[in-house]
């Protein structure tokens, strides 16, 4: 099965990230494990929500917000999208991620699966 | 005749329901087909047992049909190819006298108790998920014992078996790494069950009074299938030395009796030493855990002939070690009571205060209760009446709200 892993957390959560000098490295090594082991398909980071844009269609209109589409504190920082056998295994591997010492990662299993 | 077979169907539901859908489950995979199929099985049974007498194993009887009811279903619906493969791998039948449908069968329970306590899944679905695909409970039963409309609690079992569809939440039991974490889940589950049953007042739904049955039901099967996890047992052992006092705690006008007032000639001696055993093979794994603690503080109760041979002693110290192990200010509310009993009331008083200050426990009735009852032991009347009053004001139940009125009354008029 797939699982999209999204990487949230508040502001502090990323301040703190970018603080600690090993943090970048240990994100390569969780990576690396995955890719030798054939369950990653990708992890990416994202630019924070202040760069974001957000889209809607209404009638003919396509409205933009400046903005991520719900303005709260915690927002997604990064993304994985792992293959695993199941839920347990997802498990495993997300609490293995260094970013879960930090903020929040929330699995979503994907719907095509 | 009709009277044997009723009886006949009734144990099997009740022995072999779970046995039966965690078969179907383990099979197709799909939760409600196996609920289904369980239900026709039984409603077979109720059918052909009067006509051709009962099985000499209804339990397999009945999973054989179930089965057969599922290889139908599937058959019919099949669409693809793969759906007719399972219902292929489905119909192999067992041979005559094969007990591995039975063996097969416990594994699968227990497949079920750990997918239903899966902790990706929120506790009261856990719980709700348990009562209906292990004990065979309708969802009109499971809301009536949670107090929630059965639209709620359907609501509830449906999103949760969705969840483990869509989530791929695995149908197994743990690899070793994991199984001492996710029993501690299950454990949970059947502790709630447990404690729902027994504290509800006799004349509650025969449903909720009936969870503490169930509870060590299953508790029983969890112990038998992972004797090498102690607090299993310890579990299996708190659940029977609390049950074993159920008949003393309520006198013949359906008041609450305090654990020192109660006739211990009434506690069930064979439930007693069955805990008591239970807590020993345990205990001997040296691998100590809450539950075992409390079973100790249980035994020390349940092995006293009479309240003042307690040993305080034993259990203030057990408290101190569960209060190391679960960090709960009810732990260390109980643990007050125990040194109250020890050192006397004057001690007791100064850690509820001193827990009082900390504001964990706001609201809580037992806390002014208990307050009241140390204040009382120390002359200190007014001071316990205005405890009780408080308690009297928070308390939940109506025995409890009973209980304290009658001690407030004993207060003020002696």
């Amino acid at each position: 099965m797939r699982y999209m892993l999204l990487i949230c957390g508040e502001e502090e959560a990323h301040k703190a990230m970018e603080a600690d000098g090993s943090f970048q490295a240990s994100c390569h090594a969780w990576a690396d494990e995955l890719r030798r082991r054939g369950m990653l398909v990708t992890t990416e980071g994202l630019r924070p929500p202040g760069d974001a844009t957000t889209v809607r269609v209404r009638g003919d209109q396509v409205l933009l917000t400046d903005g991520p589409f719900a303005d709260t504190k915690e927002v997604i920082g990064g993304f994985s999208l792992v293959e695993c056998a199941d839920l347990d295994e997802a498990l495993a591997v997300t609490a293995r991620h260094p970013a879960a010492r930090y903020g929040a990662i929330e699995i979503r299993p994907l719907s095509g699966t | 005749m009709t009277a044997a077979v009723d009886a006949a169907v009734t144990r099997a539901f009740r022995e072999d329901w779970g046995q039966i859908v965690a078969t179907i489950i383990r099979l197709t995979g799909d939760w409600d087909l196996a609920e289904e199929c369980a239900q026709d099985a039984f409603a077979q049974a109720l059918q052909r047992w009067p006509r051709d007498g009962v099985p000499r194993r209804p339990g397999a009887w009945l999973t054989t049909t179930a089965r057969n009811r599922a290889v139908d279903r599937l058959r019919r619906e099949a669409v693809g190819a793969a759906k007719l493969r399972e219902a292929a791998r489905l119909s192999v039948p067992d041979g005559p006298g094969d007990d591995a449908a039975a063996g097969g069968g416990s594994d699968d329970r227990l497949r079920l108790m750990f997918t239903c306590c899966h902790p990706a899944l929120a506790f009261e679905a856990q719980v709700a998920l348990t009562l209906r695909t292990l004990a065979g409970l309708t969802t009109a039963e499971i809301a009536r014992a949670f107090l929630v409309s059965e639209d709620t609690m359907s609501k509830r079992l449906v999103r949760a078996k969705g969840k483990i569809r869509h989530a791929g939440i695995p149908f197994r039991v743990p690899p070793a790494h994991l199984l001492s974490e996710r029993t501690v889940s299950v454990l949970g589950v059947l502790y709630l069950l447990f404690n729902e049953g027994y504290a509800a007042s006799a004349g509650a739904d025969l449903v909720r009074q009936n969870l503490t049955a169930e509870a060590i039901r299953l508790a029983r099967i969890l112990a038998q299938m992972l004797p090498d996890e102690p607090e299993v047992g310890g579990l299996l052992a708190l659940l029977l030395l609390h049950d074993a006092r159920r008949a003393a705690r309520v006198d013949a006008t359906g008041e609450l009796v305090p654990l020192e007032d109660q006739d211990r000639s009434r506690w069930d001696a064979s439930q007693i030493a069955e805990g008591t055993r239970l807590l020993e093979a345990a205990l001997q794994r040296g691998r100590p855990g809450p539950y075992q603690v409390q079973a100790a503080i249980a035994a020390c109760h349940a092995t006293a002939a009479e309240a003042a041979d307690t040993d305080w002693a034993q259990i203030a110290a057990l408290y101190g070690q569960l209060a190391r192990l679960v960090p709960s200010a009810v732990v260390r509310l109980n643990r007050a009571v125990a040194v109250g009993m020890r050192d006397g009331p004057a001690a007791g008083l100064a850690l509820v205060e001193q827990l009082e200050r900390t504001g964990e426990l706001a609201g809580y009735h037992l806390l002014p209760a208990t307050r009241a009852d140390l204040l009382r032991r120390l002359g200190r009347r007014d001071e316990a009446a205005a405890a009780y009053r408080e308690a009297l004001e928070l308390a939940p139940t109506e025995p409890e709200r009973r209980y304290l009125a009658r001690r407030l009354t004993e207060t003020t008029g002696a």
